[in-house]
């Protein structure tokens, strides 16, 4: 799959630099550390700049193409930031056949922004997942952890304006 | 810590009574003290509608009515029914609440719990006959079923290796390891004749002899919990409902082919899964059933998980193994297969996780109890998650053999708004569809084979008159154009000419001599990709056109999607003189392209709506708003 580099500059913290390299020291000597790291990488910093990368390539001495091909192969990594709320809708076969496409369409249409982006004040990201198994709710989307199930379009903007200040 | 079998045996007697309390059928025994146990759901589908909130509620105010002696609240994988979740069962009746909400939780401590008196009007409505309350198990979404895999989630706690234990769990473990030899376990698994549950259907007794029959030294279980097949969510439900069955399994695996190591490669998705399995992992650990001297032999296994990226191509055996090495997920040439070549080189085996669900069950009732089930080639039972258009959208265990009219119908429900049947997509993306035609097929491996289908995982997703067969394979398409790893030719490049010719067709630019280039290219695709994957990805294509030719015919001749999907191919119409001119749709519409026309039908007040071709975006918005006089429609 294609992945989009993200255009928001890098701003991590010495903190955060200090937790990775913790992780790193902890995974290293391990067989097949490398998504390891890369996962709890993205646990500290919530996505995988191209600067955490290098950094990860640097202390484990392996080539940053090794790295970022990793990196960008499992759909799980994300080298856009998320925003403050992440919005996924989820397009696995049981939602889509009950309409979970229209509702990326007014979530389009809502926020402004097409599906993989994030709002220029960070405050919203919208991504399509695949099926988190809730097909007994479909079709359903989550914003951060809570999900919504049984929709419809119309209740798309009700569920945004609740987080919208 | 258990150091031999009778420590075992002392711990399921003391916890057995409790079990039994909770089973189907049972007799209805208290456990001394404890009078009520309350089942909640805590699977992901009733998690996401907040179960864990609701036993939290439910406890606290069950201890505010002083009766917490009395009552065991019990936090359980899933029951299979996600479609009335989230679910609270209440033994020893079996009493079975549908949907509920925490605002209800109040109303069944005080009526139920604390009074014996059920509150009918949150049971599910199947349960109450008249003045009769009936038992979930008199339901005909679990009459019919026959539950191995499953046989644990839903009645035991995932979080209690002692409830597992009750559960003649770890006995299957003691027997092999201090009264079986290596071949006889094997023998053992050969003459069940389990087939791999995971896609292939490959004999698991094979494999592991395979893999046993490679010289000593380091080997390697690895289990596929990569459930990746959209639809399907067995595995996840047996990870989170009884992970002790998996852990048992694969040390029983290792015993067989000699090795001490296993793996367990989990998506990354299911963190309740990933949570419940590690904390297993952890509690036998502590009990001395995995690590060295198992048992008191000196047979050791100890076992990690490593956690899944959302790449679909990982649940191709070499790929998986791939990326457990740390690198992208990509697969390998076979043969050497696995058994001779795998994790690092060594020699592997790796069965899903549904297949060793079995394997305990196997050991302890022995190969003719799971030879007695299923058809001559496909033995056992086998997991569905049934969704899609279907009523009791959920996961289901029926023996192998069931009709699948029998699935949809009776266990499933039927087809909810009173449409039609039209197909069923078995096998994810590499599967295909069974047509209405096919209703009374019995599904084994072999008849969905034969029916341009497959077993796959056991998503079975069920379509109504509503869905259009050829959005149906581009949807498929989609997703593995954007699942492919890029490593071969034949599927990078061509699933990506396969959509687009798809997407021609359904633009409505289609002509006819592109179904022929469709098989062509499918055909190429599928004797010349590498992997599993990209030998099944142009199924969904080959199915629908094999089933289905006369709607891909009237995309391409007629211009028309019967189905009214393909957006290009048809448009939104008001019947003008069903039209009251409420003006309702008009507020709907995004586009505004709804117009008040100067036509007043007969008996009417106001003059009918209309809309503009040109200007509608064919979102649907307006449907709904009219559905007390139905005079939109798509033509």
């Amino acid at each position: 799959m294609k992945k989009k580099l993200t255009t928001v500059s890098f701003n991590g913290t010495k903190e955060q630099e200090i937790a990775l390299d913790n992780v790193i020291a902890e995974h290293k000597d391990q067989p097949g550390a490398l998504m390891a790291i890369l996962q709890k990488a993205q646990g500290i910093y919530g996505y995988l700049p191209i600067e955490v990368q290098q950094h990860v390539a640097l202390a484990m001495d392996i080539p940053l193409s090794e790295v970022y091909g990793v990196a960008s192969f499992y759909s799980q990594f994300i080298l856009n930031p998320k925003g403050d709320y992440a919005v996924s809708v989820c397009l696995g076969t049981a939602c889509y056949v009950k309409g979970a496409g229209l509702l990326m369409d007014k979530l389009e249409s809502i926020l402004g922004i097409k599906n993989g982006e994030i709002t220029a004040d960070r405050k919203f990201s919208l991504d399509a997942t695949r099926c988190i198994g809730a097909c007994g709710l479909a079709p359903v989307l989550t914003v951060n952890e809570e999900v919504y199930g049984r929709l419809t379009p119309d209740m798309i903007a009700g569920i945004i304006a609740k987080y919208k200040d | 810590m258990i150091t031999n079998k009778e420590d075992l045996i002392k711990i399921r007697d003391a916890y057995a009574g409790k079990i039994a309390f909770r089973q189907h059928g049972t007799e209805k025994v208290s456990d001394g003290k404890v009078e009520k146990h309350v089942l909640i759901c805590g699977g992901t589908g009733c998690t996401s509608s907040k179960s864990v909130q609701i036993k939290e509620k439910m406890e606290a105010l069950i201890k505010e009515a002083g009766i917490e002696e009395k009552v065991q609240v019990v936090l359980t994988g899933c029951f299979g029914l996600c479609a009335l979740g989230p679910i609270v069962i209440v033994y020893p009746e079996g009493t079975f609440y549908s949907r509920i909400e925490l605002d209800n939780v109040e109303e069944i401590v005080k009526e139920h719990l604390v009074n014996g008196n059920p509150v009918k009007k949150y049971l599910y409505s199947e349960t109450v006959k008249g003045d009769e309350i009936l038992s979930l198990n008199d339901t005909a979404f679990y009459k019919k079923q026959k539950r191995v895999a499953l046989r644990n989630c839903g009645v035991i706690d995932p979080h209690c290796i002692n409830e597992y234990i009750g559960t003649n769990g770890y006995l299957a473990l003691a027997k092999v390891v201090t009264e079986m030899t290596p071949d006889e376990v094997i023998k053992e698994i050969l003459d069940s004749g389990i087939r791999g549950r995971g896609g292939g259907g490959f004999p698991t007794g094979r494999k592991w002899q395979f893999a046993a029959a490679q010289p000593k030294g380091q080997k390697y279980v690895v289990c596929n919990g990569d459930e990746g097949d959209p639809g399907a969510f067995m595995d996840r439900s047996i990870l989170e409902g009884d992970p002790h069955a998996l852990i048992e399994a694969m040390a029983i695996a290792g015993y067989a082919i000699g090795a001490n190591e296993g793996y367990v490669y989990v998506r990354a998705e299911y963190p309740i899964a990933v949570n419940r399995l590690q904390n297993a992992i952890d509690d036998a650990r502590k009990e001395g059933l995995l690590g060295k001297n198992i048992f008191g032999t000196d047979f050791e296994f100890d076992m990690q998980i490593r956690l899944g990226a959302g790449a679909f191509v990982c649940g191709e055996e070499t790929a998986l193994l791939t990326s457990i090495e740390g690198n992208r997920g990509e697969p390998r040439p076979r043969p050497p297969f696995p058994a001779v070549k795998g994790l690092w080189g060594k020699p592997t085996i790796i069965n899903n996780v549904e297949t060793y669900a079995n394997i305990p069950q196997i050991i302890l009732k022995g190969a003719a109890w799971f030879n007695s089930m299923g058809t001559e080639k496909s033995k056992g039972t086998k997991v569905f998650a049934l969704g899609g258009k279907i009523t009791n959208t959920g996961l289901v265990e029926i023996p192998m053999g069931t009709t699948l009219r029998e699935v949809v119908e009776e266990i499933g429900g039927g087809i909810p708004n009173g449409k039609k049947f039209k197909a069923a997509q078995t096998g994810g993306p590499s599967g295909g569809c069974i047509p209405a035609s096919k209703y009374d097929v019995e599904i084994d491996y072999d008849n969905l084979i034969a029916q341009g289908s497959m077993m796959g995982s056991g998503g079975l997703i069920v379509m109504d008159e509503d869905t259009c067969m050829v959005d149906l394979a581009k949807f498929f398409l989609e997703f593995t154009v954007d699942e492919s790893c890029g490593k071969c030719a034949p599927c990078r490049i061509g699933t990506v000419r396969l959509l687009e010719i798809l997407n021609k067709i359904t633009e409505g630019n289609g002509e006819m001599e592109d179904l022929d280039k469709l098989e062509e290219l499918a055909n190429y695709i599928k004797s010349a990709s590498l992997c599993g994957l990209g030998q099944t990805a142009p199924n969904p294509v080959l199915s629908t056109l094999a089933n289905f030719r006369d709607e891909y015919i009237a995309h391409i001749v007629d211009k028309k999607c019967p189905a009214g999907v393909c957006k290009n191919l048809f448009t939104y119409k008001i019947d003008l003189d069903k039209c009251m001119g409420c003006g309702l749709c008009a507020k709907q519409c995004p586009a505004d392209a709804i117009s008040r026309t100067d036509y007043v039908a007969e008996g009417h007040k106001l003059a009918s709506m209309q809309i503009d071709a040109t200007k509608c975006v064919k979102c649907g918005a307006c449907l709904p708003s009219c559905k007390k006089f139905q005079a939109i429609y798509k033509g």
